[in-house]
């Protein structure tokens, strides 16, 4: 009846799960408790859970990304004190059954959510906004996408209470992760989880790119779209050609562990490495999937509060264009000790080094477009120049990684450890947190605490360097990665500087959360009227902060690159229409949300192999979309009347502040 | 700059008259509609690219088991392609009669092409079944593994192309050929279509190639 | 820990002294000098304090290496550092600069709000980096190629062969030309090339001892290569650095690098050892544990290694007997069989 599922899956014994997982339901009884004391339960279902506004989905996402940081930085620091406690002949605290899940965890959640449900948020935020449409082009597969990603993270975090989740490193290479060396059900619950989210971000990425193909205002060529647009066009389309592999090389992994096939295991002429080729043909380009958008907010932020246009525009259009193609031609770097020919892996090894071409580049591009500004250093600014000091270093590490001969002493150390940290936390994280910082007013209609926001800032870079650059030393000291002991006193040190440094950052992550609480409590004196707190350069400035539901009330046209700057120059910006028109807008809808719901018991199900609820959840997820279809009623006239009310009383409220 | 910002009056003319479109709703969604349904199925494409990469690693991995001369029947499978590409056909009728709003040929040649579609799939099904009985099953070797695999998820899509059919069957039944409808239609042609192109690919480098 | 025990090894077992007596010279004096906790952990401090400004000290294996393949990656990672430092330097340097030149509050500095392009500083920006990603792509060609791990390393001794297995979770080395096996621990006479191949029992791993340079990949099923060399003597650990399961913080090994002398005097004692590495004593040793201590095998059963290469030590058929016969039905047609023991007559 329930397949694998006992009472024995749920890990009373380990005082730090339960602990965990005690800390989980209490927070979700607390918030809970909060809607139902607030009676937030039925605007909470139409105005959030039920929408499908591209503002409300793209904050939806970012939440799910802040949930999910705190979650995979907790499992951080508890890698940082083992390793600290257990370098010295001590034996830590977590047996290797327990750290083994830690670090894969903390890879899968960092990666699929946190870093990419942050920048899909942004992108649903901004990218519709930007271009001066009214929402996506499709807002009811962009609210699936986002619930059928946070399907995959409730698989995630339930995998903490009920059984185990994956003991086998964030990519699962096998034969480790085959049923033979892997029988319990951590390896399901990984593949499940990023099954189900990998096609809310493929649904995603489709519709983004069909969004910003086709729902641009007029006048807004190619080559007149905002930076961070053009790169979550490419960041989009590096998911349309990448994720699909995903899926494959993983339904090969479970078509393996469920019915006895013969992908990648050893016996009956599988062929495991077949599985790091694959799987690293995704792995790479997720790497500028997740950079691209982030490279886009830094140009945004540093033209913006440089007061001057981005310097070379259509280099950076190019140099982006050129990443999305290289990182499909450079996959091999990751395996160079695979023992592949030497023409093979230095082939891999300069395609890889091209790429630093394109991304050079763009850092003289941000860096001449500071050149004769006027810098406001702000805290996205903040975020943005750690990033480019920060960044330069961890893309250095990352072509020396790249020259084959180096590779062969530094793979899978420490060393490695801290290049990708250097290049996600010193490339993705803080442009999210600069993206954050910047488009929040708008997103809410207040700013953020610029003091917490430093404080926050200055915590993260100094705990960066702090953590990562022992790291790299270790690395070249000749400690390899995933080790839940160790004994030797000379790293001891390092590493208590480096779990030293994860302290600080969470200092950083403590005062951000501070930061949105303070600012949320102050948000009348942090209040945005006038939808521009920033002096802003592109179209998501020209509405009012939080825009309306249909975001323009007349469709910009754009004259130039940086459309809104040229509004306000020419004096157009802001201008009350002589009359308006009813406009177009969808209805919201449950199907997204409902159909998450059926993936993450489908999931469930498959994970502890209880047919009867799969094959129910399966069907309640096709039925339900299939009722949708039906579903005729599916939009609906903004009156005219209730537009000119919404323009007018913001453009009042702009003349007040004025 | 400055060309830039001062439009001739006739482009800046056509751009507000643009403008005036998109907000009247008159954007023209069947096309949006049908530009998102083409990147879907490149992503599609993709998936097939890896099954057929994993195949091609796999193929000479039969580990003492059946290779592909000994299971494979061409001439069984010529039926089976002969359904599939003269389903793509009918199809193809059926959009025809679509476009000349001829609503009850068009339900007829749908009909036709879910059961040449069910024709193909029971043949695979079958093909399958017998495999499996005579112990060249998925699990038999890495071959028999990546054949099943890349086979069996053509089929899929198969069946849920003919599951997407009789839903639409009965949208047409109930709306008629409304604009919504019509888009359906098309995406289902896409898709369809694409389908048959897969099936091509499966039938030279599984079939055709494993034989000779 | 068992290594513990072993104080003369250079890695992550225990703290180096190289830096206070050379590597291997007298392990007796460096084994009383260590036995204190409180000496161990002041060793650790000074080094730290030696080595944490400066890369060059001698904690640092990689910057420290004891063969010529780890000695030629020593410089490769120099020289594309250096290069790379030509723009790195420049990069942070000018954004710190520019930053807080053109900061809002420095009125006097000037502020140019439309300019956004110039071709000649976009040229320089292109060009500079390609230049010197051109001339790290030659470096890169010419050294992959130069220190390919299948490359046998030029020397006027002859190489010796080794081949490796990796089990869940310990190393074990078969010595084909002296017929001994050893299990985590691995001897090699200094100035003599190595020549290993390698595989696994079971899940991948990966052979790296970081004194003597290039890791590669173990993996079941099939059979990778490498060429090593130590020029000094001394005691390195080696370990596995792609994670292989619950034991793999335990995966380590000793290299011991030693004369000729010594090394014919190892062999000697393994030829002693009791008990010789059969298909039996094989499969008992590739049976899960952690944390194995070093042991020898007089003997090695023939073809042990081709067994566990082809994936046939628990009975079944070996993955090139299956090959061929795969390869001969292709030829031949369906009704054919190749011979076995088992099935002399080769029934189809």
């Amino acid at each position: 009846m329930l397949g694998r599922l006992t009472l024995d899956a749920i890990p009373y014994d380990n005082p730090i799960v339960m602990g965990a997982v005690l800390f989980m339901v209490v927070c979700a009884l607390a918030v809970v408790g909060g809607i139902s004391h607030f009676r937030l339960w039925r605007p909470l279902w139409s105005e959030w859970l039920t929408s499908v506004d591209h503002k409300n989905i793209g904050i939806m996402y970012i939440v799910l990304a802040i949930v999910m940081l705190v979650r995979g930085f907790s499992d951080a620091i508890m890698m940082r004190a083992q390793q600290a406690l257990a370098s010295d002949g001590g034996a830590g605290y977590l047996p290797p059954q327990h750290f083994d899940q830690v670090f894969t965890a903390h890879g899968v959640i960092m990666i699929f959510f946190m870093a990419m449900p942050f920048v899909i948020g942004l992108m649903n935020l901004v990218v519709p906004l930007q271009i001066g449409a009214r929402d996506v082009a499709f807002p009811y597969l962009n609210s699936m996408s986002l619930w059928l990603t946070t399907a995959g993270a409730v698989l995630v975090n339930l995998s903490l209470a009920v059984g185990n989740f994956a003991r086998t490193g964030w990519l699962a290479y096998p034969p480790l992760s085959e049923l033979h060396f892997s029988p319990d059900v951590g390896v399901d619950y990984y593949i499940w989880s990023l099954q189900i989210s990998g096609v809310g971000t493929l649904l995603a990425a489709v519709n983004m790119i069909t969004t910003i193909l086709r729902l641009r205002a007029p006048g807004m060529t190619m080559m007149r779209v905002p930076i961070f647009t053009w790169t979550s066009l490419c960041s989009s389309m590096l998911i349309v050609a990448a994720f699909p592999i995903l899926t494959a090389t993983l339904a090969m992994l479970s078509l393996d562990r469920y019915l006895g096939m013969h992908f990648f295991t050893n016996a009956a002429g599988g062929n495991p490495m077949m599985y790091v080729n694959l799987i690293w043909a995704w792995g790479h380009p997720e790497v500028y999937i997740l950079i691209l958008p982030c490279f886009g907010i830094y140009s945004e932020v540093i033209a913006t509060f440089s007061g001057k246009p981005l310097f070379g525009y259509t280099s950076m259009v190019y140099a982006s264009v050129c990443i999305t193609v290289l990182s499909f031609i450079v996959w091999l770097h990751h395996f160079f000790t695979m023992g592949s020919g030497a023409d093979v892996n230095a082939f891999f090894g300069i395609t890889t080094m091209i790429i630093a071409v394109p991304t050079g580049v763009k850092i003289f591009n941000w860096l001449f477009t500071m050149y004769r500004g006027r810098v406001r250093f702000t805290t996205p600014v903040l975020w943005t120049i750690g990033f480019m000091v920060t960044f330069t270093i961890g893309g250095m590490t990352g072509v020396l990684l790249a020259v084959p001969p180096a590779d062969f002493v530094l793979h899978n150390s420490l060393f490695l450890v801290a290049h990708f940290h250097n290049a996600i936390i010193g490339g993705v994280v803080f442009g999210c947190m600069a993206g954050f910082n910047y488009w929040f007013p708008k997103a809410t209609g207040f700013r953020l605490d610029e003091r917490l926001g430093k404080i926050s800032f200055w915590c993260w870079l100094v705990g960066f360097y702090l953590a990562f650059m022992p790291l790299y030393l270790l690395g070249l000291m000749g400690m390899t990665r995933r080790l839940d002991r160790v004994d030797n006193p000379v790293w001891h040190i390092y590493l208590v500087v480096a779990m030293v440094g994860a302290g600080i950052i969470f200092c950083g992550i403590l005062a951000q959360l501070a930061q949105i609480f303070v600012s949320v409590r102050d948000r009348v004196a942090l209040k945005d009227a006038t939808g521009d707190p920033w002096n802003g350069r592109t179209l998501e400035w020209a509405v009012a902060s939080p825009p309306p539901f249909y975001n323009f009330a007349e469709t910009p046209v754009v004259r130039a690159r940086d459309a809104f700057w040229q509004m306000k120059r020419l004096g157009i910006a802001h201008r009350e229409l002589p009359a308006y028109h009813q406009i177009h807008m969808p209805r919201n809808t449950g199907a997204g949300f409902i159909v998450g719901g059926f993936a993450a018991v489908l999931g469930f199900a498959l994970v502890w192999h209880i047919w009867w609820l799969a094959i129910g959840a399966f069907a309640g997820a096709i039925v339900t979309a299939i009722a949708h279809s039906f579903n005729e009623n599916r939009d609906y006239h903004v009156p005219s009347e209730l537009v000119a009310l919404t323009e007018a009383r913001y453009l009042q409220k702009r003349l007040q502040e004025a | 700059m400055s060309a830039d910002i001062r439009l001739a009056g006739a482009a800046e003319a056509a751009l507000l008259a643009e403008a005036e479109d998109a907000y009247e709703g008159v954007h023209d969604a069947a096309g949006t509609v049908t530009l998102g349904f083409w990147i879907y199925l490149m992503s599609d494409c993709v998936l097939f690219a890896a099954l057929f990469a994993s195949f091609a690693v796999l193929r000479d991995q039969s580990a003492g088991g059946p290779d592909a001369r000994e299971i494979f029947r061409l001439p069984y499978v010529l039926v089976e392609t002969a359904c599939l590409l003269v389903s793509s056909f009918t199809y193809g009728m059926a959009m025809i009669a679509m476009d000349r709003n001829r609503g009850r040929e068009m339900l007829g040649w749908i009909g036709l092409t879910l059961l040449l579609g069910a024709g193909f799939l029971s043949m695979e099904v079958h093909e399958f079944a017998s495999l499996i009985r005579e112990g060249a099953g998925p699990d038999r070797s890495g071959f028999l593994t990546a054949f099943f695999t890349l086979v069996g998820t053509h089929g899929l899509h198969v069946l849920s192309g003919m599951v997407w059919m009789a839903v639409l069957i009965a949208h047409v039944l109930r709306r008629g050929l409304t604009e919504a409808n019509r888009t359906r239609l098309s995406c289902l042609s896409l898709f369809w279509h694409f389908l048959d192109i897969v099936w091509i690919g499966v039938f030279t480098v599984v079939y055709l190639i494993g034989v000779a | 820990m068992d290594r513990l025990s072993n104080p003369g090894v250079r890695g992550r077992g225990i703290v180096s002294l190289s830096g206070v007596s050379p590597v291997g010279s007298d392990m007796s004096a460096d084994r009383a000098f260590l036995s204190s906790r409180v000496l161990r952990r002041m060793a650790a401090v000074a080094a730290l304090a030696g080595t944490a400004p400066l890369l060059g000290g001698c904690q640092v294996a990689l910057l420290d290496p004891m063969g010529p393949i780890g000695a030629a990656e020593k410089s490769i990672i120099l020289f594309a550092t250096a290069l790379m430092l030509i723009v790195v330097v420049p990069v942070i340097v000018l954004t710190l600069a520019f930053a807080w030149h053109y900061r809002a509050s420095n009125t006097d500095a000037v502020y140019a709000p439309e300019w956004e392009h110039s071709r000649a500083i976009e040229t320089v920006v292109w060009a500079v980096p390609c230049l010197i990603i051109a001339a790290l792509g030659t470096v890169t060609w010419i050294s992959t190629h130069r220190l390919d791990p299948y490359r046998p390393i030029a020397s006027g001794e002859k190489p010796i062969p080794v081949e490796v297995v990796s089990l869940d979770w310990k190393w074990l080395f078969i010595y084909p030309e002296q017929g001994v096996a050893s299990v985590n621990e691995l001897a090699m006479p200094v100035d003599v090339p190595v020549e290993f191949r390698l595989t696994s029992s079971s899940v991948m791993n990966a052979f790296f001892i970081p004194e003597l340079g290039s890791q590669i990949y173990t993996m079941a099923g099939m059979q990778s290569r490498l060429g090593l060399m130590a020029s000094r003597v001394g005691n390195y650990e080696g370990f596995s650095t792609n994670y292989s399961g619950d034991g793999f913080s335990g995966m380590s090994f000793t290299a011991r690098a030693m004369s000729a002398a010594d090394f014919a005097s190892w062999v000697k004692n393994a030829r002693a050892a009791p008990g010789a590495l059969t298909l039996a004593s094989y499969r008992a040793l590739a049976r899960p544990s952690e944390d194995v201590k070093v042991r020898y095998y007089s003997a090695v059963a023939p073809g042990l290694y081709h067994d566990v290469l082809n994936q046939c030590t628990g009975g079944g058929p070996c993955r090139d007997a299956a090959m061929s016969l795969a390869m001969a039905k292709q030829a031949l047609g369906a009704n054919f069989s190749l011979c076995s023991p088992a099935d002399p007559r080769g029934t189809p």
